[in-house]
C-alpha cells in the first residue's frame, strides 16, 4: 500500500504598516513618488545619521499581538541583522531577534474537523529595504530608497498548519485582525502583505519533522495554494524515489506553476545579530499597554455577533460585509444615517459586489461615501427615482462618488409623477401596439410586460414601472 | 600680545569689545597655518575662502548685536568624523576621500548658532581607530610641542591645532580616550562628557555605545564654555539625554574645599612612566593643599577594561562601517565586474590595516558560536566595571589619575605593535565603558619637555565637579 503523507506548514508573514512616516525617520511612507524623494540621511544610510523609533509602529505591533493572544514583551530591543546588499543602505537591517515585541500567541481558524489553534511563535518589528531596478538598456542597476525604512511586522507562526485550506484560513484571519486595527491594508498583490511558506512532509503517524523548504514570491492566495500543492508533490516525489529533501529557499513562479532553488543552507549567511546601540530598549509600561488594549477595535467575530443581534439581514450578507473592514465601516456609517440596514446591505451585496467584480477591485478600494449611498436609498424610498434609474445612478456614484441628489436633478432623472402625461403616453403605446393589446385581452398575461417596456422607453425610463403597470391594466 | 594667544573666550570678548574682529582672528589663524601647517599637518581640509566669508558674516551679526554668545566670532577646527554640510568629511580614510555630507552634525549646528566659525577639518586616526593619528590615510600629524613625536589620537589633529595655535579651540570625539589622550600629549585641555550629553547626530560612528563629541581647548574656562554650547537634548539621537544642568560655566569656581578625591592604586602600578606618576601625584598634592580630601583606593577590574573595550568597540565598528561599500558615496574600486567583487575590492582598497583589523575582530566576536563567549561576556564585564565606578563614587566626588602611561611616543614607534598601543588606553577606556565624564588637564612635562596630563573622572552627570576641580588646579598652578 502506498505511504500516506502529512504536510507540515509554518508561515512567516510580513505586513507593511500603514504609518504616515517611516519606522526610524520622518520620511513619508506614501507609495510611489519619484525615486529617492521620500528619503533623508537616516533612510539612505548616510554616515553619522541615527534612527529614532516611530511610536505608532510599536502600538500597531502590540495591537496585532493582543489580537492574536500574544504575550507582550514589555522590555524589548532592536537588533541589527548584518548583510551586504545595495537595497539595504546601511548593510544592516534593524530588526528584532533576541527580544521580539510579541511571543507565544495563537489564532483560531475554522476547519472541517472543527476549530483549530494555530500558534504564533513571535511577532517582531523591522524596517523594509529599498528597491533595486535593473536597467537593461543602460546595463546598470539603480536603487530607490523610497521604501527603505517603511515599517514592517513579521508574524512567525508555529508549524501547525496541515493544508493549503488551513493556510488560507490563517492568512484570512490575520488579514482581518490587521485591517480592523487599521494597521495595514494587507494587499498581497501590492506587497503590503507577504507570506513565505515553510513546508515539509512526513509519513502519517511519525512525530519528527521532515526537512523543510522555504517558499518565497507568493503574490496571491491562489499562488499560495498552488505553491503548497506543488511543493508537497515535489517533496513526496523526492522521498518516494529515495532522494532527500534539501533544506533551501525556493522561489515560486506562479505562471509556470513550479519553484526554483534560490539558496541552500550551505550558503546560509551569518547575520551577526547584536543589539542596535543606536536605539534604546523599548519599555512598554502597564499603562501604555492598557491604553492600547482599551483602544482595540471590535474585531470581526464580535461584529458578526452584533450584526446578528442588531440587524435583520442574512447571515451570508454579514459574512461578506464583515469580511472587509472598509465594507463594514461603510455599512455601519450608512445605516447610521438612513436606518435601513436591509436596504443598505442589499445595495452593498448586489450592485456593489457586481461592480467590484467587473472593475476587478477590492472592497478596500470603494470610494463612494456613506452619505451618498444613504441619499440614493432615500431617493428610491421616496420614489423620486425608480429602481432602474437608481442602479444607473449607483454605478456613476461607484465610479465617481457623485452626489446622487444633485446628479438626478441635473440629469433630469426624476420619475414623472404627472398622471396626465403618463396616461397620455400609455394611451399612445396602446394605440401603437394593437397586436400586443389583443394578445393581452386574449389572456396572454405576458404581453403586458412588453407594453410596460414600451411605455418606459417612451418615458425615457423616468416612470415608475408599477404605476405604468397599474395604469395599463386599468385602460385595457 | 599676539591675537593667537587669546583663549576662545578671551577672543570673543575682544571681538565684542571691538578690539579685534572675527575676520582678523580668522586671518591670523590662516597666517599661522601658512607658517606651521606644512610641519604639523593638523588638517585634512582647510576652507580658507569659506572661513573668511563666514567670519565676515558673523562679524556683521556681532556688530548688529544679533550674536552675543561667548564664542561668537571664534575660529574652530572640527575633527574630520563630524559631518559638515558641503565640506569634505573623510574620517581620514581613503574610502570617504570624496564624501561631502548633505547635513551638519547637531553639535556643530549648536556651535555655529553661537557664532563659532569653522576653519576646516582636522586629521585623525582613520575612523578614530588608533592612538597616534598615524593611521590616517592623509599622512601623520606632528606634535607641536616636539615634532619628532606623535600628537596622540585619535583626535590628534584637533589637539595639535589647539596646541599649535592653528585654531582657538577644536571639537574631537572620544570612544576610548581619543580626546583626553591627545589633549594630554599636546598639553591642552580635553573633555569627554557623560554619554548622551552631546548629540551624536552627524558624528560618523565608530563605537556607537561609547562615542561622545567633546571640546579640546586652551584652558578649563574655554572647555566649560564650549561644552555648555554643544550640549543639547536632541530628538534625532535616541541616546541623547534631557539634562537641566548644562550650565557648566557656573562651575568655574576656585574652590575644592572638602572635595573628596580618590586615587585608584590600580592606575599607578606597573607600566606607568615614573615621570608621569610623579607629575600626577604632585597635582593631587596641589589639590590637597587647596582643601581637597585626597586618598588612595582600589578600583578593581582595571585589567579587564582593555579586552572588554576592544570586543565591544570592534563589534559595533564592524557593523557601523558596513555602509562604506562603494554603492552610495565614497570610494569605489574601478572595473569590478560583479557586485561582491566590487564590495571586496572597494573595502580592501578603501580601508587601512588598523580599520581592517578591528572589522575582522568585531565580525569574529559577533559571529554565530562566538557571540556569547565574547560579545555577551564583554557586555557583562562592562556592567561590572560600571558597578566598580558606582562603588567608588559612593565615596568620592572625583577620581584622579594619569591619562596615559607615558608622554607622547616618537613617530613610528607605536604601529608596529598594536597590542602595546591598545594597552596605552588603559586609563581612559573604562570611562567610556561606564559612560562617565572625564577631563584631561595639563599638569607638567617630562625631562624632554613633553606635556603630561592629569585625568579627572566623575560620576555620570557630574561634569561640574570635574570643571571645578580642574579650574581650581589650573588657577593654583598658573
Amino acid at each position: 500500500m502506498a505511504k500516506q503523507y502529512e504536510t507540515v506548514i509554518g508561515l512567516e508573514v510580513h505586513v507593511e504598516l500603514a504609518t504616515k512616516t517611516k519606522i526610524f525617520c520622518g520620511c513619508s511612507t506614501a507609495f510611489g513618488g519619484v525615486p529617492n524623494t521620500h528619503t533623508c540621511p537616516v533612510c539612505t544610510g548616510m554616515p553619522g545619521s541615527l534612527p529614532v523609533l516611530n511610536k505608532q509602529v510599536v502600538e500597531y505591533a502590540i495591537g496585532v499581538g493582543l489580537a492574536t493572544n500574544c504575550k507582550i514583551t514589555q522590555y524589548c530591543k532592536f537588533d541589527r541583522k548584518n548583510y551586504f546588499y545595495p537595497d539595504n543602505p546601511q548593510n544592516y537591517q534593524i530588526s528584532q531577534l533576541y527580544l521580539p515585541i510579541c511571543r507565544d500567541g495563537y489564532v483560531e481558524i475554522r476547519t472541517p474537523e472543527g476549530d483549530k489553534k494555530i500558534g504564533i511563535h513571535e511577532i517582531h518589528m523591522e524596517e523594509d529595504a529599498g528597491k533595486l531596478i535593473h536597467d537593461e538598456w543602460e546595463d546598470c542597476s539603480l536603487v530607490d530608497y523610497n521604501r527603505s525604512g517603511v515599517p514592517l511586522i513579521e508574524i512567525v507562526s508555529e508549524p501547525d498548519m496541515r493544508s493549503a485550506d488551513e493556510v488560507i484560513a490563517y492568512l484570512e484571519k490575520l488579514r482581518m485582525f490587521v485591517q480592523y486595527l487599521g494597521a495595514s491594508d494587507c494587499k498581497l498583490q501590492e506587497g503590503s502583505m507577504r507570506a513565505d511558506v515553510n513546508l515539509s512532509v512526513r509519513e502519517v503517524g511519525t512525530t519528527e519533522f521532515g526537512t523543510r523548504t522555504e517558499m518565497k514570491n507568493l503574490n496571491s492566495f491562489r499562488a499560495i495554494a498552488r505553491a503548497i500543492e506543488g511543493e508537497r508533490t515535489r517533496q513526496i516525489d523526492l522521498l518516494e524515489s529515495g532522494e532527500k529533501v534539501v533544506q533551501e529557499t525556493r522561489r515560486w513562479d506562479d505562471s509556470k506553476e513550479c519553484s526554483y532553488p534560490m539558496r541552500s543552507k550551505e550558503d546560509a549567511q551569518d547575520y551577526r545579530y547584536f543589539p542596535d546601540p543606536d536605539l534604546v530598549p523599548v519599555h512598554i509600561s502597564d499603562e501604555w499597554l492598557e491604553s492600547i488594549r482599551g483602544k482595540q477595535p471590535e474585531f470581526r467575530e464580535a461584529k458578526m455577533e452584533r450584526y446578528k443581534r442588531e440587524y435583520d439581514i442574512p447571515e451570508y450578507d454579514i459574512e461578506i460585509i464583515t469580511g472587509s473592514k472598509h465594507l463594514s465601516d461603510l455599512f455601519e456609517a450608512t445605516v447610521a444615517i438612513c436606518s435601513q440596514p436591509k436596504k443598505v446591505s442589499n445595495w452593498l451585496m448586489v450592485e456593489n459586489l457586481r461592480l467590484l467584480k467587473e472593475r476587478e477591485m477590492d472592497p478596500e478600494d470603494i470610494r463612494f461615501s456613506p452619505e451618498h449611498l444613504a441619499a440614493l436609498i432615500d431617493l428610491t424610498e421616496q420614489k423620486v427615482i425608480n429602481s432602474t434609474v437608481a442602479k444607473e445612478v449607483f454605478e456613476v456614484m461607484f465610479d465617481q462618488d457623485i452626489d446622487p441628489v444633485q446628479y438626478v436633478e441635473e440629469k433630469g432623472l426624476k420619475t414623472v409623477n404627472d398622471e396626465g402625461a403618463l396616461r397620455k403616453t400609455v394611451e399612445e403605446v396602446i394605440a401603437a401596439n394593437p397586436q400586443s393589446v389583443e394578445d393581452y385581452r386574449n389572456g396572454k398575461e405576458k404581453a403586458i410586460g412588453f407594453l410596460v417596456g414600451q411605455t418606459m422607453k417612451a418615458m425615457k425610463g423616468k416612470a415608475d414601472p408599477a404605476s405604468v403597470n397599474k395604469l395599463l391594466k386599468e385602460l385595457l | 600680545m599676539s591675537i593667537l594667544s587669546y583663549t576662545a573666550v578671551g577672543l570673543a570678548k575682544a571681538i565684542k569689545a571691538g578690539e579685534t574682529t572675527a575676520v582678523e582672528a580668522m586671518q591670523a589663524v590662516l597666517d599661522q597655518i601658512d607658517r606651521t601647517e606644512s610641519e604639523y599637518h593638523c588638517y585634512v581640509t582647510i576652507d580658507r575662502e569659506g572661513a573668511l566669508k563666514r567670519a565676515a558674516e558673523v562679524q556683521k551679526q556681532i556688530e548688529a548685536s544679533e550674536l552675543e554668545g561667548p564664542l561668537a566670532g571664534v575660529p574652530v577646527a572640527i575633527k574630520d568624523n563630524i559631518c559638515t554640510e558641503g565640506m569634505l568629511t573623510t574620517c581620514s580614510s581613503k574610502i570617504l576621500e570624496n564624501f561631502i555630507p548633505t547635513y551638519t552634525a547637531e553639535a556643530l549646528c549648536n556651535l555655529e548658532k553661537a557664532g563659532a566659525v569653522v576653519i576646516g577639518k582636522t586629521n585623525m586616526d582613520e575612523f578614530a581607530m588608533g592612538s597616534t593619528t598615524e593611521t590616517s590615510h592623509y599622512g601623520v600629524t606632528r606634535n607641536p610641542r616636539n615634532t619628532e613625536h606623535v600628537p596622540g589620537g585619535s583626535s590628534g589633529g584637533s589637539a595639535a591645532a589647539v596646541a599649535g595655535e592653528e585654531c582657538f579651540f577644536a571639537l574631537g570625539s572620544d570612544t576610548g580616550g581619543s580626546i583626553r589622550q591627545p589633549a594630554s600629549y599636546c598639553g591642552v585641555v580635553g573633555m569627554k562628557p557623560t554619554y548622551g550629553t552631546v548629540s551624536r547626530y552627524g558624528l560618523i560612528a565608530y563605537g556607537s555605545s561609547l562615542d561622545q563629541i567633546g571640546p579640546l581647548s586652551k584652558d578649563v574656562t574655554d572647555c566649560a564654555t564650549i561644552l555648555e554650547v554643544i550640549a543639547s537634548y536632541d530628538t534625532k539621537d535616541s541616546t541623547s539625554m534631557e539634562r537641566q544642568d548644562t550650565d557648566f560655566t557656573s562651575a568655574l569656581v576656585e574652590d575644592v574645599e572638602g572635595m573628596r578625591i580618590g586615587i585608584p592604586r590600580d592606575y599607578f602600578g606597573e607600566g606607568l612612566d615614573p615621570e608621569v606618576k610623579e607629575a600626577v601625584l604632585s597635582a593631587a598634592e596641589a589639590l590637597k593643599s587647596r582643601g581637597a580630601v585626597v586618598e588612595e583606593f582600589d578600583l578593581s577590574l582595571v585589567e579587564y577594561a582593555i579586552p572588554t573595550y576592544y570586543t565591544i568597540a570592534a563589534a559595533e565598528a564592524s557593523s557601523n562601517l558596513e555602509r562604506f561599500d562603494g554603492i552610495k558615496y565614497g570610494y569605489r574600486a574601478k572595473d569590478a565586474e560583479e557586485l561582491h567583487t566590487m564590495y571586496k575590492r572597494t573595502r580592501s582598497e578603501g580601508f587601512g590595516p588598523e580599520v581592517k583589523r578591528r572589522i575582522m575582530l568585531g565580525s569574529f566576536v559577533l559571529s554565530s558560536g562566538y557571540y556569547d563567549a565574547y560579545y555577551l561576556k564583554a557586555l557583562r564585564v562592562k556592567a561590572l566595571i560600571k558597578k566598580a565606578f558606582d562603588d567608588a563614587f559612593a565615596k568620592y566626588d572625583v577620581i584622579l589619575g594619569p591619562v596615559a602611561p607615558t608622554t607622547a611616543p616618537r613617530l613610528g614607534e607605536s604601529l608596529s605593535d598594536p597590542i602595546k598601543m591598545y594597552l596605552g588606553d588603559i586609563y581612559t577606556i573604562s570611562v567610556n565603558l561606564a559612560g562617565l565624564p572625564g577631563i584631561s588637564v595639563p599638569c607638567g612635562q617630562d625631562k624632554n619637555g613633553l606635556p603630561i596630563g592629569m585625568q579627572l573622572i566623575g560620576d555620570c552627570f557630574q561634569e561640574k565637579k570635574l570643571i571645578r576641580t580642574a579650574y581650581t588646579f589650573e588657577q593654583t598652578t598658573r
